[in-house]
């Protein structure tokens, strides 16, 4: 019997269901505080992680500038930008903890091995307020995972959780696949750290229906929302738009999972958007694209076929950060259209029109600029350029699912609470799984890992004391 | 490559992937460039997202240790004996006996055969073995012949990375380069050491002792040379005169680092190793340590009848490792010391 496997046929204070960011800060802080932990990932070792394999950077509050954040990020900041990014969708009492908290987390999380290092090209908006791990995501895993192992935290890697004892509001037990073999695993408290089901078609069919087969998964393949249901079913009480999920637009030509960073396209300002019948239907400069580009996403899902086409001419090419795709070039509008298996007549047409409704004025990708179209429905209203140099180029997109909004509700103990009014006795909450609590709707860049650093400690620390009572 | 320059995550790793971020396009030259500037330190493989079993199969450390093998038969110069790069061990070892036979062969021929099996002692005894202007003529050439070859070969890779940027300086580049290539500066991935290996991570500590073990084994030569024709003092030289206590500590590091670094490489995890290139490493290690060792078997027997043909061996492979230091292992530092001086070019350049 290997290690891994011995593992699952002891006795715990603490699981822990999940393998990434939050997992790994509530497997460490609970061990820290004296218990004895085990963290069983569904995924093998190399995908472990989740969706955090993915991520590069923090978002925590900060009262100055450090070595690698360029200036201070007050708490009333944080507030005011995750207010304006979830329409207040939020719970403020939780929020505003968190924020407080992540003041902690740059010490805490650099004491667990993790390294930081100044904003990446092409990102220095981002220089002052996220902290970015030297090496990325899964960087910032490796020294968890280092560091939890040094502690004595238990890790099984294709641990499957298949089904949960729940007496009430108290954990008893989990039943654990493994290497062909079904384990039940006791332990005094549980934290559920395993993300949401964006990677479970059948459950996004639910909400979105035949479209959803159309949609690809960003991330991770092994955030299935099992655990989640099985919370949910069991008396645990729900939080979010369970229709919800974050969805961008990204190269049609990535693979169904896991395509990560490398197929995000920021070219939609640059050019126009046509559906599958050559025709345009929202404005391309409606806002900067940082606060546009999470609605594309949406966007192309309710368009036919749930697909669409950025088309650009020449001197855009080199404005924005590549796809690992190339763009799909031609010399000229129709032989670009053949080459997109559109109608070649119609996209010469839409094309036309409007490069005849573009007003002539001052191009600028960085601003707001001037240059709109006039009497074209719908409109583009910044950065509007005619596309009449070639080679004209494309970039297919479709709908990239990031994460999912639906959740289990917590109090600022990252303890979940019961549909009953009750708070569990045993059971905690942190990542993706709660993260509806303090992001209803909306993103912003790095929240994601703030949510799971800060109220994945708070859960094993909640975790070991409710263990050691 | 594509992968990396969407991604860039590892930009704060190493140079690398900032010298790929400055480039929009990928020629030959360029791609030498950056696997000469690479230190294999790995990590950029531990911390990427799609390194295998994903399906994007993102392997940058060994695709440029592939490149980077390649490179050194590339650049040589002449042309003819870059096939030597190839089956470097097996060139190595022949080149090796190849010497020591002709040490002897000289001997055997020479004047006095018998003197190399009787005592010599006091200043000028190895020269009664062998007259010092004829080891001074061959190894002077062999060493002039080297230092030609290599400075060829420099030239052809400086000019296949194409022209440095305009507006940058020389002589702060060189400078910021030999503070990169002294410390080892991108050999660590960022902060956090070599990440793939099974062992503890102490290659730089090894690389260290073998790099600043060659340079005190050189200044040892250097300063023998200068006591021989400035001060007329004629080796070999008391245990506590300077050319023996810079040879001994070199050469304890020659000793010492290139097993480490063999032992470190077995620790190393195979998937970021370049496997076609495996020989030219061992072979100069190899070398390496077998020049320190029969050193070291001079000075202890320099008293013995053993001197004789300890000597000649010794003289054999220092030989050896002259002749073959243009077509081996040893070349990585040029090459990876001129990418440095592009980088630290670059990296002003964009600055201004």
């Amino acid at each position: 019997m290997s290690r891994t496997t011995s593992n699952l046929t002891e006795k715990y204070d603490v699981l822990v269901v999940g393998g990434g960011n939050a997992a790994l800060c509530a497997a460490i802080a609970a061990r820290q505080s004296g218990a004895s932990v085990l963290v069983v990932e569904a995924a093998p070792e190399f995908y472990r992680g989740g969706n955090t394999r993915h991520t590069r950077n923090m978002r925590c509050a900060h009262d100055s500038a450090t070595e690698t954040l360029s200036g201070p990020y007050s708490e009333d900041e944080f507030w005011d930008d995750l207010l304006l990014v979830t329409n207040g969708n939020t719970n403020e009492q939780l929020a505003r903890y968190m924020i407080a908290q992540s003041k902690e987390m740059l010490t805490w999380i650099a004491e667990q091995g993790v390294r930081f290092q100044p904003s990446l090209g092409g990102t220095l908006s981002l220089g002052r307020t996220n902290s970015f791990f030297l090496g990325g995501g899964r960087a910032m895993l490796n020294a968890l995972y280092r560091t939890a192992t040094r502690l004595g935290v238990a890790v099984t890697y294709d641990a499957e959780v298949v089904a949960l004892d729940i007496d009430g509001d108290r954990f008893r037990s989990a039943s654990i696949d493994h290497a062909g073999q079904r384990y039940t695993v006791e332990a005094l408290a549980l934290v559920a750290a395993c993300g949401g089901f964006e990677s479970n078609l059948e459950w996004l069919r639910e909400s979105w229906g035949a479209a959803a087969d159309n949609f690809l998964i960003r991330g991770t393949r092994y955030n299935r929302g099992t655990v989640l249901k099985m919370l949910l079913s069991q008396g645990v009480e729900p939080i979010g738009d369970p229709t919800q999920c974050h969805a961008v637009a990204i190269d049609a030509r990535a693979p169904k999972f896991d395509g990560g960073i490398i197929t995000r396209l920021d070219c939609v300002p640059f050019g126009i958007v046509v559906n599958k019948h050559a025709q345009r239907f929202y404005d391309e400069g409606e806002d900067v694209w940082p606060k546009r580009y999470a609605i594309w996403g949406r966007l192309v899902a309710a368009q036919p076929d749930q697909i669409a086409y950025i088309i650009f001419d020449a001197p855009k090419l080199e404005l924005f950060m590549p796809s690992l795709f190339p763009a799909i070039a031609a010399e000229s509008i129709g032989e670009l259209a053949t080459k997109l298996t559109l109608d070649p007549a119609v996209l010469v047409s839409t094309v036309d029109k409007f490069n005849a409704a573009v007003q002539d004025g001052k191009f600028d990708p960085q601003v707001l600029d001037d240059c709109k179209t006039v009497g074209l429905s719908p409109p583009k209203s910044h950065w509007a350029q005619r596309i009449n140099q070639p080679p004209y180029y494309a970039y297919p997109v479709r709908p990239g699912i990031t994460f999912t909004y639906l959740g289990t509700r917590v109090n600022r103990d990252a303890r979940m609470l019961m549909r009953d009014g009750g708070a569990s006795d045993n059971m905690f909450a942190a990542g993706e799984i709660m993260a509806g609590n303090v992001l209803g709707s909306g993103y912003a860049a790095g929240i994601g890992m703030t949510i799971g650093s800060v109220f994945g400690r708070i859960a094993g620390q909640e975790a070991a004391k409710r263990a050691r009572t | 490559m594509t992968v990396c320059n969407s991604c860039r995550y590892c930009e704060g790793l190493c140079a690398v992937f900032p010298a790929m971020e400055m480039r929009r396009s990928f020629g030959d030259g360029d791609l030498d460039y950056l696997a000469n500037l690479c230190h294999s330190c790995g990590a950029c493989y531990v911390d990427c997202q799609f390194s295998p079993p994903h399906e994007f199969n993102v392997n940058v450390p060994k695709v440029l240790a592939e490149v980077r093998g390649d490179s050194y038969a590339t650049y040589a110069w002449p042309q003819v004996l870059a096939p030597l790069f190839r089956r470097n061990g097996l060139a190595l070892s022949f080149m090796c006996v190849f010497c020591i036979a002709v040490s002897f062969g000289w001997l055997a021929v020479g004047p006095d055969a018998s003197a190399i099996f009787a005592i010599h002692t006091g200043p000028g005894a190895f020269y009664e073995l062998m007259p010092h202007n004829t080891m001074a003529v061959m190894f002077g050439a062999a060493f002039a012949f080297s230092i030609f070859a290599i400075t060829m070969s420099a030239r052809n890779f400086w000019r296949a990375i194409g022209p440095a940027p305009a507006n940058a300086g020389v002589v702060p580049s060189v400078w910021q380069a030999m503070q990169d290539a002294g410390r080892l500066r991108y050999l660590d991935g960022g902060g956090a050491g070599c990440e793939v290996t099974s062992a503890p991570d102490r290659r730089r500590l090894f690389h260290h002792m073998t790099f600043y073990g060659f340079l005190l084994c050189f200044a040892a030569t250097s300063v023998g040379t200068l006591y021989h024709y400035l001060l007329a003092r004629e080796a070999p030289y008391p245990w506590y005169d300077l050319p023996v206590v810079l040879g001994a500590l070199g050469g304890l590091g020659l000793l010492v680092g290139p097993v480490g670094l063999l032992t470190q490489r077995k620790a190393r995890d195979p998937a970021v190793r370049a496997e076609t290139h495996r020989g030219l490493d061992t072979a100069f290690l190899v070398m390496l340590f077998l020049t320190s060792a029969t050193g070291f078997a001079v000075l202890l027997l320099r008293a013995t009848p053993a001197l004789g043909v300890t000597l000649v061996i010794h003289l054999g492979v220092v030989m050896a490792l002259f002749l073959t230091l243009p077509y081996g292992k040893f070349v990585h530092g040029i090459y990876r010391y001129l990418a440095l001086v592009r980088h630290a070019q670059e990296r002003a350049a964009h600055k201004h």
